[in-house]
């Protein structure tokens, strides 16, 4: 049994200047993992690269053991909702219908059968009511929930998703971390960038911490340390720390 | 009035024009759908722009007129400018819009001067390429409506079949690379339709005006609808509609121009869908804003009456 995701090496940059350098490591099936690191860290650019979106300058990246591009159909990808213009004509089930034209091929259109499943999704993230609905006139929860329906409806093994608690009400955050708890007990795998310090130790089974280089990677108890966030936000958390914003530490009383 | 467009409507010569005419904005419209989508409304005014220094060179290289030769030379002049402005949005710090004005301009600086030459070189065969300016749909014959029909079916059965593919990249093309779909070839394809669609328009509508056919309708559609496919088949409608009203009202009454009036048309219908639009219209946003004033007042009246219990 292969591992879902394995990274070796992996370097990518933005004309000249490196957003990522070197970065290896080795994903476990059937975990949530969270990508954790400031702004600038490269973590977007490493799921994209991942994915085959940034070229990359260097290193290799392998999915269930074989090349990535090889095995497309075994990864679900889930962008940041900002990436799009939400008032493209078209609404929430046709969105998420886009997950299934991986497995359509050139020319053919979805069938009843996709539908179904497309309308299956949207009933697990909650949105059914909503399957009409011009994605224009959805929340911006709605709006992330309908893409994690699309990245259900392509039935992955490995799910890839670039902040998706970005922006979104507690209502839907609670929606969404059911329903990666959800993949997770059918034994898939789900990297998620994640930005909120105080809710890793609930949600993630393993972390990577990253500033461009590769800082720390493990299980959540071993490796989310103050130690090594520091060493990961270059000691601009203290400062953080000390207004109270936010404490990474105190998550055991959520 | 009725008689005299009956009487054009018989009249074989004028039933090419419309013909052609009509064919001309329905592929536009369509083709013109998914730029207004991707964003890339002004790349159809850049590339009909940067269509003219290949024309000219096409006809100096060639000294015929043949509208298969223009479309080369206007396709390889149009995938000049494109990379010209990728190459300077790459390489600068200007952005696409700037890019664009400056390729245009310069391209169609290049035609212009490109087209002088050749009217005063006196080869005798140079008479009517400056048509190309403003287009002159009545001078198209039964070979040129024959080739607008044939590019025109193309477009439409390119639209359909790919219509998955082109709406997922228009949509969000990171998760169309993500899935496997080959996004850059799918965005030059559809920039090759743009360029085929603005040649064969060039003619009839000119390099200057050609453009308004691909956004116009598109645009306008957009108002009516929130369905991707349904705008595609609303804006070959106007498009084509454009087309019939510019032909009719040409031939209705002397000198009047059949690609300006097809434009002006197209513009006509894009004032109408702004203003009467279903819930995007103007009129429709002001009566949704009365209606929901009137609602609220009510409400607070009624909220004034003591037999009201106020839920905490």
């Amino acid at each position: 049994m292969h591992n879902p995701l394995t990274v070796n090496g992996l370097s990518a940059a933005y004309q000249k200047k490196p957003v990522l350098d070197n970065v290896s490591f080795q994903v476990n099936g059937g975990e949530l993992i969270g990508i954790i690191g400031p702004n600038g860290a490269g973590k977007s650019t490493l799921i994209k690269t991942i994915l085959g979106l940034i070229p990359r300058l260097s290193g290799e990246v392998t999915v269930f053991g074989k090349p990535y591009s090889s095995q497309r159909k075994l990864i679900g990808y889930v962008p940041q909702r900002e990436s799009v213009d939400w008032d493209f004509p078209t609404n929430a089930l046709d969105v998420v219908l886009m997950g299934r034209y991986g497995r359509l091929g050139w020319f053919r259109r979805p069938g009843l059968d996709d539908k179904r499943l497309a309308m299956e999704c949207l009933a697990k993230v909650g949105m059914a009511d909503y399957a009409g609905r011009q994605i224009s006139q959805l929340s911006g929860g709605q709006q992330q929930r309908v893409f994690l329906a699309r990245a259900l409806a392509q039935d992955a093994r490995l799910y890839l998703m670039d902040e998706p608690f970005a922006g979104v009400d507690a209502a839907t955050e609670k929606a969404i971390i059911t329903l990666l708890q959800e993949l997770k007990k059918q034994e898939k795998t789900v990297i998620v960038v994640h930005h909120d310090l105080s809710t890793v130790k609930e949600y993630f089974d393993s972390v990577l911490l990253l500033n461009v280089t590769l800082q720390a990677y493990g299980p959540t108890e071993t490796v989310f340390t103050a130690a090594n966030l520091n060493r990961t936000y270059g000691g601009r958390l203290g400062f953080l720390e000390r207004l109270g914003h936010m404490d990474p530490f105190s998550a055991e009383g959520r | 009035m009725l008689n005299d467009f009956l009487a054009i409507l018989r009249d074989p010569n004028a039933q090419w024009i419309m013909i052609g005419c009509m064919l001309l904005g329905l592929s536009s419209g369509m083709i013109g759908c998914f730029a207004y989508l991707r964003k890339q409304s002004l790349m159809g005014d850049t590339l009909a722009h940067a269509a003219l220094p290949g024309i000219c060179i096409a006809f100096m290289l060639t000294g015929a007129k043949s509208i298969l030769l223009f479309m080369v030379g206007a396709g390889l002049a149009g995938i000049a400018a494109t990379f010209g402005i990728s190459w300077i949005t790459r390489y600068s710090k200007l952005k696409s819009d700037a890019a664009m004005g400056i390729v245009l301009t310069g391209f169609f600086g290049i035609g212009i001067v490109l087209l002088t030459q050749i009217q005063h070189s006196g080869s005798g065969n140079q008479s009517g390429l400056d048509k190309f300016l403003f287009g002159q749909a009545a001078s198209m014959i039964g070979s040129d409506v024959r080739t607008m029909l044939i590019v025109s079916l193309f477009l439409t059965l390119a639209c359909w079949l790919l219509f998955k593919e082109l709406k997922l990249v228009s949509f969000d093309p990171g998760f169309a690379r993500g899935l496997g779909y080959p996004v850059v070839f799918l965005d030059q394809l559809l920039m090759f339709f743009m360029v085929i669609a603005v040649v064969i328009g060039i003619q009839a509508v000119g390099v200057v005006l050609v453009a308004a056919l691909l956004i116009t309708p598109a645009v306008s559609a957009r108002y009516w609808t929130d369905r991707l496919g349904v705008m595609l088949v609303l804006a070959g409608v106007f498009g084509a509609l454009s087309g019939a009203v510019g032909t009719l009202l040409s031939a209705s009454a002397p000198n009047m121009p059949t690609g300006p009036l097809t434009v002006l048309a197209a513009a006509l219908l894009f004032s109408i869908s702004l203003l009467a639009g279903p819930s995007k219209g103007l009129i429709a946003k002001r009566l949704q804003h009365l209606r929901a004033r009137r609602e609220h007042l009510a409400e607070r009246r009624a909220g004034a009456a003591p037999s009201r219990e106020v839920r905490g």
